[in-house]
């Protein structure tokens, strides 16, 4: 059981479904149906199988686990990927998410289905790489890589601004990411590898420092995205199809945040605390700025965006107040929004099947003809809004606790994001769910279906349950959140007392 | 020099010694059987050229030859392999649509084969004459296959102007080389270096090194030597300007590395202020030039023009890391070019007739779903975007820029890829999001092979890519 790659083998499996797609045909009704199946049966496996990695993780230890390296490309860039606190809940949380992805495009998806299943496959493999990767090298082909199948999906089987959406989203992020390449090669310049531990290890000078984290900073701010680097999401989310949507929220946002705390945090500490005050400004501006943004929109999924855009606020905000409290709101943050904004995602996605229309006005009085679908989306609702009991409210907490402790005034200024995530949240829920029909697409719908309840109700059951019994993810995360926060605060005394001795 | 020697010699040139004999039995062949041999003698030449490359690539054995004017050493034989596998493509794609394209005469792959060698004779020249004279083998069959389709007014056009700016280029070269032997005494390339570490350089010498320069960034078509580039790849018949794009560059680029990296090493804070400003030029030209292009071929030709920026990038370091980076550059750039050209000549409507318009493109993916995809992974690999090729060989480049000190250089680079992406993105763009415009001709069997494995190369190039690095490291360890 030690010598079985299991890593890889969450990594890679969709490949295997990949390989059956390529030869099946998806000209017919019932062909389409087993492009489904395939798909749904290779996601739903590859999460049992990142169940049993996040069971054989062991918590207590802040290492590397289940670590694989071979040889890759040589000169100190090898294939090497393993599991700790940070990225174990990641992998569960993106291989989690996949098969409602499937489930969601069942109907949704009529052009060129295999197509499109092979592109949601590949870009599974490409998101838990994202997670896993210990080489720097590797994690930035998967980082990079994911753009290609995200293009795709958004320009092809998007909505009518598919392909404006699409080239700025690939141009956006790429333009940020290019200079996270060029901190990589000074990086390895100056060490001669590219293995994260022995960067990790590595002391950079305090200049250096400077840029590297101002390079890393640029491509992980865009994708985020913080203020004022988001322009690319709303365009993206509202074009993309609902599958990708979710991905995008739920998973491509979390690069970001993971970014931050894999690579920022631990390897420039003297710059990160240089920049936090910068951060935490702009972090602010993104929570209050987007949420009166979102509370404006006329178009559902483009408030969920900049709903995400507030909600991601709070982690970049966590993040960088560096304490225990911080480091776990924002992972909890993360995840917790990973599942909410996916569900919300999925519950416009089921409507939009209906009707067709992603227009606010167009709705109302859902509860008379879809009772159910009420209740589901009340769920999320709320869950958004951070009410207690959900998962949401945990991670704000504590996100909000951690910046507390570091500045008041910042903490003070997040709070009021809360409120207006209420008032946005709430609004959008009276008019699509109570009222009075407005349109005549609010004919003759039915209530959710059991493929749509299979969507719903395992996520409404995870964000509850997270909500009351947290203690898992801490569990997992606790051993390596402390190495972090001990080793920034021992770099920063470290340069401090430096610069004493010099005084 | 004594028969032992004159013996020794031969065996080192004993694989291009072959091929010219080849390509002048093929000529006789041509001569007697008449045009309808022209089947007969690509498929030979071609089988020709894959012995030549298995031979030099499994010849042991390094040295000079001839007194010093050739040289075999690994990084001759990486270049050289790379230059012939470009060639078999490109013959092998002529072969194919040779008939549609009036290419099927004889003294077309005859030519090819000429050119052929002299690329392998500019890769291993080691003297300035050798260099000269490789060159213009090279340069000269190239002049004639660009205006092959005499009846096309474009075709001649095209071939023309490359004569009358080639010539141009090579009579800058001359007097580049006449100033180098004239301060220096010498016409080997070792001779010279030892002659520019031991003595203080003339102002004459860096006149010589510029105008050498010039003429070799005329052959790759880097700025501002990029004039001829766009027209002759848009008037040429298509198989002639994969041609062109393969391995005639990787030619030149070697002869450029060479001079640089051996010859001139001493001289490097001189001509790297020249090879960073052209990287610049070409790179900026390259990605802003090609936004507005409607003709596919002329975009390719500014892409080249683009990528050779980012190859010269690695070479402006002057370390072994980057030349490794740039002959691996040269490497993958060729096979992505092939790729690229031949879906290119798969753009043929059902009316026989070739488009050579990016908007034929437009839905492609519905139309022809493997030849999309192929072409998608290529635009991709040429923007740069791992986990394809493409990627990989800007990564080495631009990593040796970053460990000379070249942040800028780096910087600079990395911005005009962004932009270069936007243009590779437009092609996705029409392939996968536009409606179709019209029917595709089905493509030969033999194209889609061929595309179908510069494809894998690329997308593949991530599992392997380990080893082929190596073989660059070991070619880069030639000079330094």
């Amino acid at each position: 059981m030690t010598d079985w790659p299991i890593l890889s083998t969450v990594t890679f499996l969709p490949l295997v479904g990949v390989l059956l797609l390529v030869f099946t045909r998806d000209d017919t009704d019932d062909g389409r149906q087993n492009v489904m199946i395939i798909s749904l049966i290779t996601t739903i496996i590859t999460f049992l199988l990142s169940l049993l990695v996040w069971h054989n993780f062991d918590g207590t230890s802040a290492d590397y686990q289940m670590v694989e390296q071979y040889y890759w490309l040589g000169k100190g860039i090898s294939y090497h990927i393993g599991v700790d606190g940070l990225s174990v809940m990641f992998v569960v949380l993106a291989t989690f998410l996949m098969p409602f992805g499937v489930l969601t495009s069942w109907k949704a998806i009529t052009r060129h289905t295999r197509e499109y299943m092979i592109a949601f496959l590949i870009l599974e493999v490409l998101i838990v790489g994202v997670f896993v990767s210990m080489d720097l090298v590797l994690f930035y082909v998967f980082f990079e890589a994911s753009l290609i199948p995200m293009f795709l999906i958004i320009g092809v089987w998007g909505g009518p601004r598919r392909i404006y959406a699409s080239m700025k989203f690939f141009l956006y992020t790429l333009a940020g990411s290019i200079f996270m390449l060029v901190g990589i090669l000074v990086m390895y310049a100056e060490v001669g590898t590219t293995s994260i531990p022995v960067l990790l290890a590595y002391q950079f000078s305090p200049e250096m420092q400077f840029w590297l984290f101002l390079a890393f900073f640029l491509s992980f701010a865009v994708k985020v995205p913080m203020w004022p680097f988001h322009t690319w999401l709303p365009d993206a989310h509202v074009e993309a199809p609902t599958a990708g949507s979710v991905d995008l929220a739920a998973l491509l946002l979390k690069f970001g945040g993971y970014g931050f705390l894999r690579f920022s945090l631990p390897m420039f500490p003297l710059a990160a605390d240089y920049f936090t005050p910068m951060i935490l400004t702009l972090s602010v501006i993104a929570i209050i700025y987007a949420s009166l943004v979102a509370l404006m929109q006329s178009d559902i999924k483009k408030m969920i965006a900049y709903s995400s855009v507030a909600h991601m606020g709070y982690v970049t905000m966590a993040i960088f107040a560096v304490n225990q409290q911080g480091l776990h709101g924002a992972i909890f943050q993360m995840l917790s929004h990973g599942v909410i904004s996916g569900a919300l995602f999925l519950c416009v996605g089921i409507v939009y099947e209906r009707t067709h229309t992603r227009n606010i006005n167009d709705y109302g009085g859902l509860v008379h003809r879809m009772p159910k679908y009420a209740l589901a989306f009340l769920v999320f609702t709320m869950a958004n809004v951070g009410l207690p009991g959900t998962s949401a409210f945990v991670g704000e907490f504590l996100a909000t606790v951690g910046v507390f402790r570091v500045s008041v005034w910042t903490a003070v200024f997040a709070t009021t994001g809360v409120v207006l995530s209420a008032s946005y949240m709430l609004w959008l829920y009276r008019r699509m769910i109570f009222g009075q029909a407005k349109s005549a697409l609010m004919q003759g719908l039915v209530d959710i279906s059991f493929r749509e309840h299979c969507i719903v109700w395992p996520l409404i059951v995870v964000t509850i349950f997270f909500g009351i019994y947290p203690a898992p993810v801490f569990d997992a995360s606790a051993a390596t959140v402390d190495r972090i926060v001990t080793n920034y605060h021992a770099a920063i005394e470290a340069a401090a007392t430096a610069v004493q001795a010099v005084k | 020099m004594t028969p032992e020697l004159f013996y020794q010699s031969l065996q080192f040139a004993l694989p291009e010694i072959v091929l010219a004999v080849g390509a002048l039995a093929f000529l006789m062949m041509g001569v007697f059987i008449g045009d309808k041999s022209s089947q007969l003698i690509s498929g030979l030449s071609i089988a020709l050229l894959a012995v030549v490359g298995a031979w030099i690539m499994i010849a042991p054995g390094n040295g000079e030859a001839f007194g010093g004017a050739f040289i075999v050493d690994p990084f001759a034989r990486f270049m050289k392999v790379a230059a012939i596998i470009g060639s078999i493509f490109a013959l092998a794609m002529s072969a194919v649509q040779g008939k549609a394209m009036h290419l099927d005469k004889p003294e077309y792959p005859v030519l090819l084969v000429i050119a052929t060698l002299g690329m392998l004779l500019l890769i291993s020249a080691n003297d300035l004459i050798a260099f000269y004279l490789g060159l213009e083998l090279m340069s000269l069959s190239l002049y004639v296959v660009a205006a092959f389709n005499r009846d096309s007014l474009r075709s001649t056009e095209a071939g023309l102007k490359y004569f009358v700016l080639g010539a141009l280029s090579s009579g800058m070269l001359l007097y580049g080389m006449s100033l180098v032997y004239g301060f220096t005494g010498n016409t080997g390339f070792q001779e010279i270096a030892a002659v520019l570490s031991s003595e203080t350089r003339g102002l004459g010498l860096v006149f010589g090194l510029v105008f050498i320069l010039a003429g070799a960034c005329f052959k790759i078509s880097a700025v501002p030597f990029h004039m001829w580039t766009p027209d002759v790849y848009e008037g040429a018949p298509t198989p002639v300007t994969a041609f062109f794009a393969t391995g005639p560059k990787i030619a030149a680029m070697a002869i450029l590395i060479r001079i640089t990296s051996e010859t001139f090493l001493p001289l490097i804070s001189d001509w790297r202020q020249i090879i960073v400003f052209v990287a610049i030029a070409s790179m900026l030209l390259g990605s802003f030039a090609a936004v507005g292009q409607k003709n596919i071929k002329r975009l390719m030709a500014y892409s080249s023009i683009g990528h050779m920026g980012y190859a010269l990038v690695g070479l402006s370091a002057g370390s072994e890391s980057g030349v490794s980076g740039v002959a691996l550059y040269m490497l993958i750039y060729m096979i992505m070019s092939v790729g690229t050209f031949a879906c290119i000549m798969s753009m043929r409507r059902p009316d026989g007739e070739y488009v050579e318009e990016v908007d034929e493109l437009a839905g492609l993916f519905a139309r022809k779903p493997f030849m999309a995809v192929v072409l998608t992974a290529q635009m991709f690999s040429m923007a740069g975007i791992p986990p394809l090729a493409g990627f990989f060989a800007k990564y080495y480049v631009f990593l040796a820029a970053v460990e000379a000190g070249l942040f800028t250089l780096a910087v600079i680079g990395f911005l005009t890829s962004v932009v270069a992406a936007y243009y590779y993105l437009r092609i996705v763009k029409l392939m996968w999001f536009d409606e179709p415009k019209g029917e595709f001709e089905r493509t030969p069997g033999e194209l889609r092979f061929i595309f179908g494995i510069s494809g894998l190369f690329i997308t593949a190039y991530v599992l392997y890519g380990g080893p082929i690095g190596s073989a660059a490291d070991a070619a880069a360890r030639s000079f330094f």
